[in-house]
């Protein structure tokens, strides 16, 4: 019992730092470049992510094993783009502003590589307490790597963070990060840290 | 009506890249763009397919999901279709011409995931103004600067792998980089529309 609850528990860890999605596996780069102009927006893209990925993880778990295998990666497709109609209409209802500045990124998530490939690599081979958590550790591991990257972008574009003037410029900020080329550039910046990082810890 | 059209064309091309300034279609263009050569089938299959969908994709909005009140279901229906629509554009190109799908076979399936196909579907269904031959020129434009930017990246990827890179940017780091050089670059089109 004690066993399972550690391995449980590693499911749920593994996402977040080992097999980050945008760090480690670099999957889901369109939203993850696309919405970090800031960090709550960042932020939001995350949680919409986190609920789709583990709203799909439990129902692929569950349905899976009555699936013909020929048809499977339609049926996971139909089962995600509902949950993605779902954020897509509360959004539009009780976020109008989060919904503008996300835009096309939210129907969008469908066809986020992540959630089709967690169901396919785990949901579809796992029971439904052990789908939830590993949607649950992706998705927060997603919300992350997108929370740090628009604040990393906010700070440096603009000098706030969560809309918090920090006053570090004294006019506006270095405009190019909150443009399209910062999202490269800061990203390729996370990345090669994240590399060095992981061949320091492989040397000692 | 030509210049309007002409309009459509580079602004979707240039101005409004769809991978270096709307960041759609990443995935195959750092994924596939390490030669150049499958990067230009890539980018062929691309053009195909994306104009293809917008096309279907823009005739099901007005005749059926407009008609039937049924906007709600746009994305299941829209991704859906590109779905079924990669599968018969490859069952159909094996059938006619083989050295097509020579070129683009392996391509094809990873399409369905590409989300600038259905990224462009949308933004075309999207926009008010665009009738059926707006539509597709928006398509066509978006499509090639997909080959575009893609075919550029590889190139440099190419040449990029005969020089030493600082430890840790090695890969897919150093490729950001140049990515990032592009975009600056094409955010000079910026004044031309």
């Amino acid at each position: 019992m004690a066993e399972q609850k550690t391995n449980r528990l590693q499911i749920f860890l593994k996402g977040i730092i080992k097999e980050n999605p945008t760090f480690v596996m670099l999957l889901g780069l369109c939203p993850t470049l696309g919405t970090t102009t800031s960090a709550i927006n960042g932020m939001g893209m995350g949680l919409a992510t986190l609920f789709v990925l583990t709203m799909s993880n439990l129902v692929i778990s569950l349905i899976a094993p009555y699936i013909p295998d020929k048809v499977r990666i339609p049926s996971y497709i139909v089962v995600i783009a509902s949950f993605v109609t779902i954020v897509d209409l509360t959004l539009h209802a009780y976020a109008p502003e989060l919904y503008k500045a996300l835009g096309i990124f939210i129907p969008l998530i469908v066809v986020n590589c992540i959630i089709l490939g967690r169901a396919e690599a785990f949901a579809s081979k796992n029971g439904v307490l052990d789908s939830i958590l590993d949607g649950l550790g992706v998705g927060l591991g997603f919300t992350l790597s997108l929370t740090v990257l628009g604040a990393v972008r906010e700070i440096l574009g603009s000098g706030k963070i969560f809309g918090l003037n920090l006053h570090i410029y004294q006019g506006d900020g270095i405009l190019v990060f909150v443009l399209a080329p910062g999202a490269f550039l800061v990203l390729a910046y996370m990345i090669a840290l994240g590399q060095k990082l992981k061949k320091r810890m492989y040397d000692e | 009506m030509g210049t309007n059209l002409l309009i459509i064309l580079i602004a979707a091309m240039l101005v409004n890249n769809i991978v270096l300034t709307k960041f759609l279609g990443l995935c195959p263009f750092v994924g596939v763009s390490r030669k150049l050569s499958t990067a230009a089938g890539m980018a062929g299959a691309v053009i195909f397919v994306m104009t293809l969908a917008t096309i279907i994709t823009w005739l099901i909005q007005e005749y059926v999901l407009k008609v039937y009140d049924l906007l709600y279901l746009r994305t299941i229906v829209f991704i859906l279709v590109i779905a079924a629509l990669v599968q018969m554009v490859e069952i159909i190109v094996k059938k006619v011409s083989p050295p097509l799908y020579q070129a683009l076979g392996i391509y094809l399936p990873l399409i369905t995931t590409n989300c600038a196909i259905l990224g462009v579907a949308i933004l075309a269904a999207d926009t008010v103004e665009f009738g059926l031959l707006e539509a597709t020129v928006f398509a066509i434009g978006n499509g090639l600067g997909f080959a575009l930017a893609i075919i550029l990246f590889s190139a440099i990827r190419e040449k990029l792998d005969l020089n030493d890179v600082p430890e840790g940017m090695e890969g897919v780091p150093i490729a950001f980089v140049v990515a990032t050089i592009l975009s600056l670059a094409f955010m000079g089109f910026a004044g031309l529309a």
